[in-house]
Protein backbone atom coordinates (compact mmCIF):
# COMPACT_ATOMS: atom_id res chain seq x y z
CA UNK A 1 0.00 0.00 0.00
CA UNK A 2 3.02 2.33 -0.24
CA UNK A 3 2.31 3.59 -3.78
CA UNK A 4 -1.46 3.83 -3.28
CA UNK A 5 -1.23 7.13 -1.40
CA UNK A 6 -0.89 9.19 -4.59
CA UNK A 7 -3.78 7.41 -6.32
CA UNK A 8 -6.57 9.79 -7.44
CA UNK A 9 -9.67 9.70 -5.28
CA UNK A 10 -12.11 8.66 -8.03
CA UNK A 11 -9.96 5.60 -8.85
CA UNK A 12 -9.89 4.57 -5.19
CA UNK A 13 -13.68 4.90 -4.93
CA UNK A 14 -14.18 2.94 -8.18
CA UNK A 15 -11.87 0.13 -7.01
CA UNK A 16 -13.60 0.00 -3.59
CA UNK A 17 -17.03 -0.20 -5.22
CA UNK A 18 -16.04 -3.04 -7.54
CA UNK A 19 -14.24 -5.11 -4.90
CA UNK A 20 -17.04 -4.84 -2.33
CA UNK A 21 -19.67 -5.52 -5.03
CA UNK A 22 -17.90 -8.67 -6.18
CA UNK A 23 -17.31 -9.99 -2.68
CA UNK A 24 -20.93 -9.29 -1.65
CA UNK A 25 -22.28 -11.12 -4.70
CA UNK A 26 -20.04 -14.11 -3.94
CA UNK A 27 -21.34 -14.16 -0.36
CA UNK A 28 -24.94 -13.99 -1.69
CA UNK A 29 -24.32 -17.00 -3.92
CA UNK A 30 -22.88 -19.09 -1.08
CA UNK A 31 -25.76 -18.09 1.22
CA UNK A 32 -27.98 -19.56 -1.48
CA UNK A 33 -25.84 -22.70 -1.27
CA UNK A 34 -26.73 -22.96 2.43
CA UNK A 35 -30.41 -21.96 2.26
CA UNK A 36 -31.76 -23.87 -0.76
CA UNK A 37 -33.64 -27.10 -0.05
CA UNK A 38 -32.79 -29.59 -2.82
CA UNK A 39 -29.58 -30.24 -4.70
CA UNK A 40 -31.08 -29.21 -8.04
CA UNK A 41 -32.00 -25.78 -6.62
CA UNK A 42 -28.63 -25.52 -4.88
CA UNK A 43 -26.52 -26.18 -7.97
CA UNK A 44 -27.47 -22.81 -9.48
CA UNK A 45 -26.61 -20.59 -6.53
CA UNK A 46 -22.75 -20.42 -6.65
CA UNK A 47 -22.89 -19.54 -10.36
CA UNK A 48 -23.76 -15.98 -9.31
CA UNK A 49 -20.53 -15.76 -7.35
CA UNK A 50 -18.39 -17.42 -9.97
CA UNK A 51 -19.44 -15.13 -12.81
CA UNK A 52 -20.51 -11.68 -11.60
CA UNK A 53 -18.64 -11.76 -8.29
CA UNK A 54 -15.40 -12.89 -9.90
CA UNK A 55 -15.94 -10.24 -12.59
CA UNK A 56 -16.27 -7.52 -9.96
CA UNK A 57 -13.12 -8.45 -8.05
CA UNK A 58 -11.16 -8.89 -11.29
CA UNK A 59 -12.32 -5.49 -12.59
CA UNK A 60 -11.19 -3.87 -9.33
CA UNK A 61 -7.81 -5.60 -9.57
CA UNK A 62 -7.39 -4.53 -13.20
CA UNK A 63 -8.23 -0.87 -12.44
CA UNK A 64 -5.92 -0.80 -9.41
CA UNK A 65 -2.89 -2.31 -11.14
CA UNK A 66 -3.46 -0.18 -14.26
CA UNK A 67 -3.56 2.99 -12.17
CA UNK A 68 -0.53 2.03 -10.07
CA UNK A 69 1.70 1.08 -13.00
CA UNK A 70 0.32 3.89 -15.25
CA UNK A 71 -0.23 1.53 -18.17
CA UNK A 72 -2.95 -0.92 -19.12
CA UNK A 73 -2.57 -4.20 -17.17
CA UNK A 74 -5.09 -6.74 -18.40
CA UNK A 75 -3.75 -10.17 -17.45
CA UNK A 76 -6.68 -10.72 -15.06
CA UNK A 77 -8.75 -11.37 -18.20
CA UNK A 78 -7.13 -14.83 -18.31
CA UNK A 79 -8.72 -15.77 -14.96
CA UNK A 80 -12.06 -14.34 -16.11
CA UNK A 81 -11.99 -16.42 -19.30
CA UNK A 82 -11.05 -19.63 -17.46
CA UNK A 83 -13.74 -19.22 -14.79
CA UNK A 84 -16.48 -18.19 -17.23
CA UNK A 85 -15.73 -21.05 -19.61
CA UNK A 86 -15.47 -23.74 -16.94
CA UNK A 87 -18.52 -22.79 -14.81
CA UNK A 88 -21.24 -24.15 -17.18
CA UNK A 89 -19.21 -27.31 -17.78
CA UNK A 90 -18.98 -27.88 -14.02
CA UNK A 91 -22.72 -27.31 -13.58
CA UNK A 92 -23.60 -29.70 -16.39
CA UNK A 93 -21.22 -32.45 -15.18
CA UNK A 94 -22.44 -32.24 -11.57
CA UNK A 95 -26.10 -32.14 -12.64
CA UNK A 96 -25.69 -35.20 -14.85
CA UNK A 97 -23.86 -37.10 -12.10
CA UNK A 98 -26.52 -36.25 -9.50
CA UNK A 99 -29.33 -37.20 -11.90
CA UNK A 100 -27.64 -40.52 -12.64
CA UNK A 101 -27.24 -41.31 -8.94
CA UNK A 102 -30.84 -40.34 -8.15
CA UNK A 103 -32.14 -42.50 -11.00
CA UNK A 104 -30.13 -45.49 -9.78
CA UNK A 105 -31.57 -45.07 -6.28
CA UNK A 106 -35.12 -44.45 -7.66
CA UNK A 107 -35.71 -41.20 -5.70
CA UNK A 108 -39.12 -39.46 -5.68
CA UNK A 109 -39.82 -36.95 -8.46
CA UNK A 110 -36.91 -37.93 -10.71
CA UNK A 111 -37.74 -38.85 -14.31
CA UNK A 112 -36.68 -42.42 -15.18
CA UNK A 113 -34.11 -43.48 -17.76
CA UNK A 114 -35.22 -42.78 -21.31
CA UNK A 115 -35.00 -46.38 -22.50
CA UNK A 116 -36.88 -47.76 -19.48
CA UNK A 117 -40.32 -49.26 -20.16
CA UNK B 1 -7.08 9.54 1.85
CA UNK B 2 -7.34 7.14 -1.08
CA UNK B 3 -4.98 4.67 0.65
CA UNK B 4 -7.32 4.66 3.67
CA UNK B 5 -10.41 4.09 1.48
CA UNK B 6 -8.67 1.24 -0.33
CA UNK B 7 -7.45 -0.43 2.86
CA UNK B 8 -10.92 -0.33 4.46
CA UNK B 9 -12.84 -1.51 1.39
CA UNK B 10 -10.44 -4.35 0.58
CA UNK B 11 -10.57 -5.41 4.24
CA UNK B 12 -14.38 -5.42 4.08
CA UNK B 13 -14.26 -7.48 0.89
CA UNK B 14 -11.93 -9.96 2.59
CA UNK B 15 -14.36 -10.30 5.52
CA UNK B 16 -17.24 -10.94 3.08
CA UNK B 17 -15.20 -13.56 1.23
CA UNK B 18 -14.25 -15.30 4.49
CA UNK B 19 -17.98 -15.42 5.39
CA UNK B 20 -18.64 -16.94 1.96
CA UNK B 21 -15.96 -19.57 2.62
CA UNK B 22 -17.62 -20.34 5.97
CA UNK B 23 -20.95 -20.93 4.17
CA UNK B 24 -19.20 -23.29 1.74
CA UNK B 25 -17.53 -25.08 4.64
CA UNK B 26 -20.92 -25.57 6.34
CA UNK B 27 -22.30 -27.24 3.23
CA UNK B 28 -19.07 -29.22 2.77
CA UNK B 29 -19.28 -30.71 6.28
CA UNK B 30 -23.05 -31.14 6.62
CA UNK B 31 -24.01 -31.75 2.97
CA UNK B 32 -26.48 -34.63 2.92
CA UNK B 33 -25.01 -36.33 -0.12
CA UNK B 34 -21.73 -36.52 -2.01
CA UNK B 35 -22.78 -34.21 -4.85
CA UNK B 36 -23.54 -31.43 -2.34
CA UNK B 37 -20.03 -31.74 -0.99
CA UNK B 38 -18.48 -31.57 -4.46
CA UNK B 39 -20.55 -28.47 -5.26
CA UNK B 40 -19.45 -26.83 -2.01
CA UNK B 41 -15.80 -27.64 -2.77
CA UNK B 42 -16.20 -26.03 -6.20
CA UNK B 43 -17.57 -22.81 -4.65
CA UNK B 44 -14.87 -22.95 -1.94
CA UNK B 45 -11.96 -22.83 -4.35
CA UNK B 46 -13.52 -19.91 -6.24
CA UNK B 47 -13.79 -18.00 -2.93
CA UNK B 48 -10.18 -18.87 -2.04
CA UNK B 49 -9.04 -17.60 -5.44
CA UNK B 50 -10.85 -14.28 -4.92
CA UNK B 51 -9.35 -13.97 -1.42
CA UNK B 52 -5.85 -14.46 -2.89
CA UNK B 53 -6.60 -11.73 -5.44
CA UNK B 54 -7.63 -9.25 -2.73
CA UNK B 55 -4.46 -10.06 -0.73
CA UNK B 56 -2.50 -9.39 -3.90
CA UNK B 57 -4.28 -6.04 -4.32
CA UNK B 58 -3.22 -5.09 -0.79
CA UNK B 59 0.41 -6.14 -1.18
CA UNK B 60 0.87 -5.03 -4.77
CA UNK B 61 2.95 -7.93 -6.09
CA UNK B 62 2.16 -10.24 -9.00
CA UNK B 63 2.93 -13.47 -7.11
CA UNK B 64 -0.61 -13.74 -5.69
CA UNK B 65 -2.07 -13.27 -9.15
CA UNK B 66 -0.12 -16.26 -10.46
CA UNK B 67 -1.28 -18.42 -7.55
CA UNK B 68 -4.89 -17.41 -8.31
CA UNK B 69 -4.39 -18.34 -11.96
CA UNK B 70 -3.14 -21.81 -11.02
CA UNK B 71 -6.12 -22.31 -8.66
CA UNK B 72 -8.57 -21.24 -11.39
CA UNK B 73 -7.03 -23.76 -13.80
CA UNK B 74 -6.64 -26.78 -11.54
CA UNK B 75 -9.85 -26.37 -9.54
CA UNK B 76 -11.91 -27.07 -12.62
CA UNK B 77 -9.93 -30.25 -13.29
CA UNK B 78 -10.55 -31.48 -9.74
CA UNK B 79 -14.29 -30.80 -9.96
CA UNK B 80 -14.55 -32.56 -13.32
CA UNK B 81 -12.68 -35.59 -11.95
CA UNK B 82 -14.92 -35.72 -8.86
CA UNK B 83 -18.10 -35.48 -10.97
CA UNK B 84 -16.82 -38.29 -13.16
CA UNK B 85 -16.09 -40.34 -10.02
CA UNK B 86 -19.63 -39.75 -8.70
CA UNK B 87 -21.12 -40.95 -11.96
CA UNK B 88 -19.03 -44.03 -12.72
CA UNK B 89 -17.23 -44.94 -9.51
CA UNK B 90 -13.81 -44.54 -11.12
CA UNK B 91 -12.02 -41.63 -12.77
CA UNK B 92 -10.09 -43.32 -15.59
CA UNK B 93 -11.81 -46.30 -17.20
Amino acid sequence: MNAAADLPLWAAILVSFFVVFGAALTLLGTIGLVRMRTFYARVHAPTLGTTLGTGGVLAASMILSSMLQSRLVLHEIMIAVFVTVTTPVTLMLLGRAALYRDRIEKQEGIPPFENDP
Amino acid sequence: MSATILAWSIGLAQLLLIAAMACCLYRLVLGPRAQDRVLALDALYICAMLLLLTIGMLSGGTLYFEAALVIALLGFVSTAALAKFLMRGEVIE
